[in-house]
Order: structure tokens, then C-alpha cells, then sequence
């Protein structure tokens, strides 16, 4: 009744033809999507005048992803008016070129970080980061005090950065010379205030916050009381 | 020649205990860290016991533990019922299961500890991703080498899944996981930003297409004719839906980024394939539900029937919502809400939990030589169980969903925003409460399981440790005493 099925059955009965053609069906869509980003990705670039994370930038980054922070918080503010409102200029592609891993999230079980920096001072974060509830008593955040008390490898973090140039990244042999000597004596706390702080203050996406005015965002949010 | 083949079931075995331990373990995570988001005090200050830290241990105890052992159990399971021939390559086939144990407690040990790379569902570190591409490897070998001594010329289309399911896994697998080692435990992703999201998130959903759907379709297709006693409604449809399914899968990955720094024709491009993949999926679901056709009054006798006619009226459910939560618009409200995880879990919880609930209670009786379960009572307990805390959570989470989308974006007359964050987390306190509460009904559901499978192996147990009685000499009267040595 339907005479295209015998030529069907050839599949059917090999399974090497099976699996080749499986392996065509499945690779179509990635190859149509992330290639063409691959190809993009030498035109996105960092925002001007930003440098790779510095040595502690760069430690406290990589507490943040040890952490998993990003299990409950964003870093990508969408282009949605609410969200603006709430957090400030939308995520643009340059701001996470040096993010390896990306730290976008999926789940906002706690606010969007892209743009934490400077809303609050190192010592709330501190106090925040070692006992979340003393800060904000509703909050479900866990405590994590460890870090206080846990000193950063200079020698390790010099090594991540030799890595990360290899990868691409623009550090100077100067840059990984000073990382030892610029995070002695810091602990993994001051490495995550230090990034968190760093987070999302790039001076274009600055100039276009001002333009717009932090006006709409709640108090609590870091908007005018 | 009289017949000597006999089916390798001994692997199968193996995989259908861990799979039970597994779940039980995974899942027991999943509801400890509900409880943490509820009541926070309970993460102790403890870092391996934070939330942050125990998540990843949950997803890949119930994916891969859980899932990852069902769907090779049930693999090799079919490959040889379908092709009546033996499973090839037998120690390579119980070196997968042992390799896949060790990738599993060496994942959950590194992760808490803090050693992960941190992206979602590969979390574990590059040492651990080198031994899941040795042993998946092996896996498809054994599969594939046990479809080349098959019998039967055609290959059914349960393997066609299997078989999508391996090819696909490794694909996305050592794609998504390239990187360059730092030191043992630490190592920096190839890809950054854009490309990172983009390759994660192909990755990360389809983990959920491959992993999570094409292999439990896999199991779908051969426990459900065989449960309901009726050849499978269409055999053509299957095959159509087949290659729709794994094609049109791979293109919507973007929609877990829809209104972020991803190029905007990207984010369209993922929107109308997932929509599109609405077809297959409800395909599928529609000829294995039709398959009962005729066989409807089983619900009422089999446990196992009905967990399977449910897992598939939730894989069109939540096949549906995946779909709806796709477009742009309806992702603009439900993304990074609550209402993802509810979306997730009507998919985990009610399709591929069921699925492999209901298939297990079909193949343990046969692979451990007993004619039915050992309590038909208990396994209408844990359907029981198990449907009511999959409604607990999943009605729980979408209404926290909806309540954080519809607060995040409230706004007052002057065009300001009208709650804080925290207001939003202060609503839906009592609704994570709930969810835990469902939760634990799940885990309650999955230790009668363990109780049942447990009595119902206790013949094969007995039959494996049976005592070997000890060679006792008939007393020889005129030996006593023993004789004297014979002189040399």
C-alpha cells in the first residue's frame, strides 16, 4: 500500500545505517545554532575599558562557582521592563566574556547578581555571607562562614590564570607575577566580596543606568527608599 | 544441538538493584534540600550539607544513579528479549555496571565537597567526565555489538531509542564537558559567555531529550505492549515520531534563554522548534496509550499497568507545558521561577519515574524468576504514594510559580514596582513547605518498592548463597583407631 516502506526496511534491518543516520539526525541542530555563535563570538567583545578579573576577582569568582551560587542566582537580566526596573540595565553578550563557566543560572531563588555591585557595602555583604538571617530575617539563604577563615593559594590562582590565558584570555605575565603577592594574607571571603562588588560595572552600561535612574526599584532592592 | 543460549540477565540484576538505591538516595537528597529552602537553619553551616552544595548531588543521583542505571538495565534487557540472542561482550558489560557505580559515588562524593565545575546537570569535575565517556563508550559497544548477533533481522524500535539515546548522550556529553585542567581538581570550560550558555543549555536540555525521554521511550516501547498483553498500536507512527523526536529535540535547547544576551534570532529559532516538538511528543505518548486499547481492565488488576498509563498521561502533560512554556511570552513570566521546577518534576516525577516504576515492576518477577511481585497489595501502595506526592509537589511549585512571576513584575499606578524580592520569597514559604511534603511521600513510595523487590528476589538470593553442605564420611567401623602409617 504504500511502496516507500521497503526502502524504509533497509533501515530498519542495519543497524549501521541506523546509527549513521541517527548521528546526521542529532547533530543537525546544534551544528545550525552554535555554530554561527562559535563564528560570532570573535565580534562580542568585552565591554570597553574592562580587563580580565584581577588575581582576587578572579579567586572569588571561582568560590562562587565552588559554591554554586548560581544554583539560586541569576546573572542575566532580561530585556523585560520589570526586570530593568528591579536591577538595572539588561545583561548585555560582552559582560561575560570572561565567565568560563557562565554564570547566567536558571532559578531565582534568591535576586539577579549581574549588577550587585556597589548596592551594598563590603561589610553588609561580609555580615550577609556569614550569618544571611542577622541581615535579612526572611531570607532562606545559607550561612557560610567557612570562608571567613579559609586562606587563598596565591601560587594556585597564578596557575588558573596561566590557564585561562592559554584559553584566550588578555593577562600579562606581569598580571600573573603580582597574583601572589596581591592575595596574600586574603581570605576566600574577601575574594567573593571583591567579585561580587565587581559585578556588572562597566562604564557604558553605567552611563546608560544613570540615563535612566534607579527610580521603580523597591527599597529593599537597593532602589531610592 | 540442544539449546545452550541462555540470556545474561546477571547485569540487568545489578542495574535494577542500583537503580532502587539510587532513587532512594536521590530522591531522600531532593527532600532534605526541599526541607533547607523551607527551613534554612537546617543547612548547619555545614559545607557540604548547604543547599548549594547538595543540589547537584540531587539532580545527578535521581538522573544518572536513578535513571542512568534503570535505562542500561533495562538496555541490555531488551536488547536481548528483542533479538533472542545473548547479550555480547559480557564482562565488558558488567564492567559498565561497575564503572557506572564508581562514576556515581565518585560524582556525589566530589560534588559537596566543592570540587564541580558548575554547570547545571555536568557537574561533575573533568577526571570524573573522562571515566563517564570510558564507560559510556563500553555501554554502546555492548549494545551495539549485542544488536549485531540479534536473530531477528529487524531491529524494534525500542533499540532504535536506545540506540539515539547512546549516540546522542555521548555527542552531548563530551561536547558540553571540553575543557582544560587546571589542576586534578579544577578545570576551566573551553567556551565562555555566549557559547557556554548556548553549548550548555543544547547540552542541558538535551540531557532531558535523550537521557530522560528517548531512552525511557526505549523502555516505553517494549514494557508497555508487553504489560498490556497487545502489539503496539501503530508500529509505523512510532517510527515517524522517532525521527521527528530526535531531530527536532537538538534545535530547542535555546528556549532556556529566551530575553537574555543570546542573539535574538537564536531564542526564535528555539521557540518554534519546541513548539513543533509538541507533535512527536505527543505522538509517542498517544501510541503507547492507545496500545492499552482493549487491554483497559488491567488498571484494575495491575499496578504496574497503571503506573505506565499514568507516566504517559504526565509525559503529555508535561510535554505539553514544556511546550507552552516555551513561547516567549509565557517563558517571560515562568522563567527563573518556581514554576520550572514544577515543570521539571511533573516531567521526572510523573513520566520518567513512573515509566521506570512501572517497567521495573514488570521485569524484576522475570529477570529474578518469580511469577509475579511479591505484594501486589504494596505496589498499589506506592502508586498511591507516589501520585499523591507527585500532585502535592508539582501543584505546589506551580503555585509558587505563578505567585513569584506575577510579584517579580507587579507594578503600581506610577510605574514602579510594587513588592521587594523578598516579598516574593515570604509568599511562597508555605507552598515549599508543601512541596516537601510531597516529597517525602515520593521517598515513602520508593522504600516499598525497595521492601517489595527485596522479598521478591528472595528466591534467586536463595538459590545464589545456597549453603553447601559439608562432605561428612560414612564412619568406616574397623578404621577406629586410625590405622598405623604403612612402614617404609
Amino acid at each position: 500500500m504504500f511502496n516507500g516502506y521497503k526502502y524504509f526496511e533497509a533501515i530498519e534491518k542495519r543497524a549501521g545505517l541506523l546509527s549513521i543516520l541517527i548521528g546526521v539526525m542529532v547533530s543537525m541542530g546544534g551544528l545550525a545554532e552554535i555554530t554561527p555563535l562559535f563564528v560570532a563570538a570573535h565580534t562580542v567583545k568585552a565591554p570597553a575599558g574592562t580587563a580580565p578579573y584581577d588575581a582576587l576577582r578572579l579567586a572569588g569568582k571561582d568560590i562562587y562557582v565552588r559554591e554554586g551560587c548560581y544554583l539560586c542566582h541569576s546573572q542575566m537580566i532580561r530585556a523585560l521592563r520589570a526586570e530593568t526596573q528591579r536591577y538595572g540595565h539588561y545583561s548585555i553578550a560582552g559582560e561575560s566574556v570572561y565567565d568560563r563557566p557562565f554564570q547566567w543560572g536558571s532559578k531565582r531563588t534568591g535576586p539577579d547578581l549581574a549588577r550587585i555591585g556597589a548596592k551594598y557595602s563590603d561589610e553588609w555583604h561580609r555580615l550577609h555571607l556569614m550569618h544571611p538571617r542577622q541581615v535579612v530575617p526572611e531570607t532562606n539563604m545559607p550561612g557560610y562562614p567557612w570562608l571567613a577563615a579559609e586562606k587563598i593559594d596565591g601560587a594556585d590562582v597564578a596557575q588558573r590564570m596561566s590557564v585561562l590565558r592559554l584559553l584566550g584570555d588578555p593577562y600579562s605575565d606581569a598580571d600573573i607575577a603580582a597574583a601572589a603577592a596581591a592575595l596574600d594574607g586574603k581570605t576566600s571571603m574577601d575574594a567573593l566580596i571583591a567579585y561580587l562588588q565587581g559585578l556588572g560595572r562597566y562604564p557604558e552600561v553605567a552611563a546608560a543606568n544613570a540615563a535612566a535612574g534607579a527610580a521603580g526599584a523597591p527599597a529593599g532592592d537597593g532602589g531610592a527608599p | 544441538m540442544p539449546n545452550t543460549e541462555t540470556y545474561n540477565d546477571e547485569v540487568v540484576r545489578l542495574f535494577l538493584l542500583a537503580a532502587a538505591v539510587w532513587g532512594i538516595v536521590g530522591m531522600s537528597i531532593g527532600v532534605y534540600i526541599a526541607a533547607e529552602l523551607a527551613w534554612p537553619a537546617l543547612n548547619f553551616d555545614i559545607p557540604w550539607l548547604t543547599f548549594s552544595r547538595l543540589r547537584p548531588d540531587h539532580t545527578f543521583g535521581v538522573i544518572f544513579g536513578f535513571g542512568g542505571s534503570a535505562l542500561m538495565g533495562t538496555c541490555y534487557y531488551v536488547v536481548q528479549r528483542t533479538g533472542h540472542a545473548r547479550l555480547a561482550l559480557g564482562n565488558l558489560a558488567t564492567f559498565t555496571f561497575w564503572g557506572w557505580q564508581l562514576i556515581c559515588v565518585l560524582a556525589m562524593i566530589t560534588m559537596p565537597l566543592g570540587l564541580t565545575q558548575s554547570k547545571e546537570y555536568a557537574e561533575p569535575e573533568w577526571f570524573v567526565d573522562i571515566l563517564v565517556a570510558a564507560v559510556w563508550v563500553s555501554f554502546g559497544v555492548v549494545f551495539f555489538a549485542s544488536l549485531a548477533r540479534r536473530r531477528i533481522r529487524h531491529i524494534y524500535v525500542a533499540n532504535w531509542y536506545y540506540g539515539a539515546f547512546i549516540i546522542a548522550v555521548a555527542l552531548l556529553h563530551i561536547v558540553n564537558n571540553l575543557a582544560v585542567p587546571v589542576s586534578l581538581l579544577k578545570s576551566y570550560p573551553l567556551y565562555s559567555g555566549v557559547v557556554d550558555a548556548m553549548v550548555e543549555w543544547w547540552y542541558g536540555h538535551n540531557a532531558v531529550a535523550f537521557f530522560l525521554t528517548a531512552g525511557f521511550l526505549g523502555m516505553m516501547y517494549y514494557f508497555v505492549p508487553r504489560q498490556a498483553q497487545q502489539p503496539l498500536w501503530s508500529y509505523r507512527f512510532s517510527i515517524v515520531n522517532f525521527w521527528a523526536l530526535i531531530s527536532v529535540y537538538m534545535w530547542a535547547g535555546a528556549h532556556h534563554l529566551m530575553y537574555t544576551a543570546l542573539p535574538d534570532w537564536v531564542q526564535s529559532v528555539g521557540m518554534v522548534f519546541s513548539l513543533i516538538l509538541l507533535m512527536p511528543s505527543w505522538g509517542s505518548a498517544a501510541n503507547g496509550l492507545l496500545t492499552f486499547n482493549g487491554s483497559w481492565h488491567k488498571l484494575k488488576t495491575d499496578p504496574a499497568a497503571k503506573f505506565m498509563v499514568l507516566a504517559l498521561v504526565f509525559y503529555a502533560a508535561a510535554t505539553l507545558e514544556g511546550s507552552m512554556m516555551a513561547i516567549k511570552t509565557v517563558n517571560s513570566l515562568s522563567h527563573y521561577t518556581d514554576w520550572t521546577v514544577a515543570h521539571v518534576h511533573s516531567g521526572s516525577i510523573g513520566w520518567v519515574a513512573m515509566i521506570t516504576i512501572g517497567s521495573l515492576y514488570a521485569m524484576a518477577p522475570r529477570a529474578l524468576g518469580r511469577p509475579a511481585m511479591h505484594s501486589t497489595p504494596a505496589m498499589e501502595l506506592h502508586f498511591w504514594m507516589h501520585m499523591a506526592g507527585l500532585l502535592l509537589y508539582v501543584i505546589a511549585m506551580w503555585a509558587a510559580g505563578v505567585t513569584e512571576g506575577l510579584m517579580w513584575r507587579a507594578t503600581n499606578a506610577d510605574g514602579s514596582l510594587v513588592y521587594p524580592f523578598i516579598d516574593s520569597l515570604i509568599a511562597i514559604k508555605p507552598w515549599y513547605v508543601v512541596r516537601f511534603c510531597g516529597g517525602l511521600f515520593v521517598v515513602g513510595g520508593m522504600v516499598v518498592m525497595a521492601w517489595n523487590l527485596w522479598h521478591t528476589a528472595a528466591d534467586a538470593r536463595a538459590r545464589l548463597i545456597k549453603p553447601i553442605p559439608v562432605p561428612v564420611p560414612d564412619p568406616i567401623p574397623h578404621q577406629v583407631p586410625a590405622p598405623l602409617p604403612v612402614p617404609g
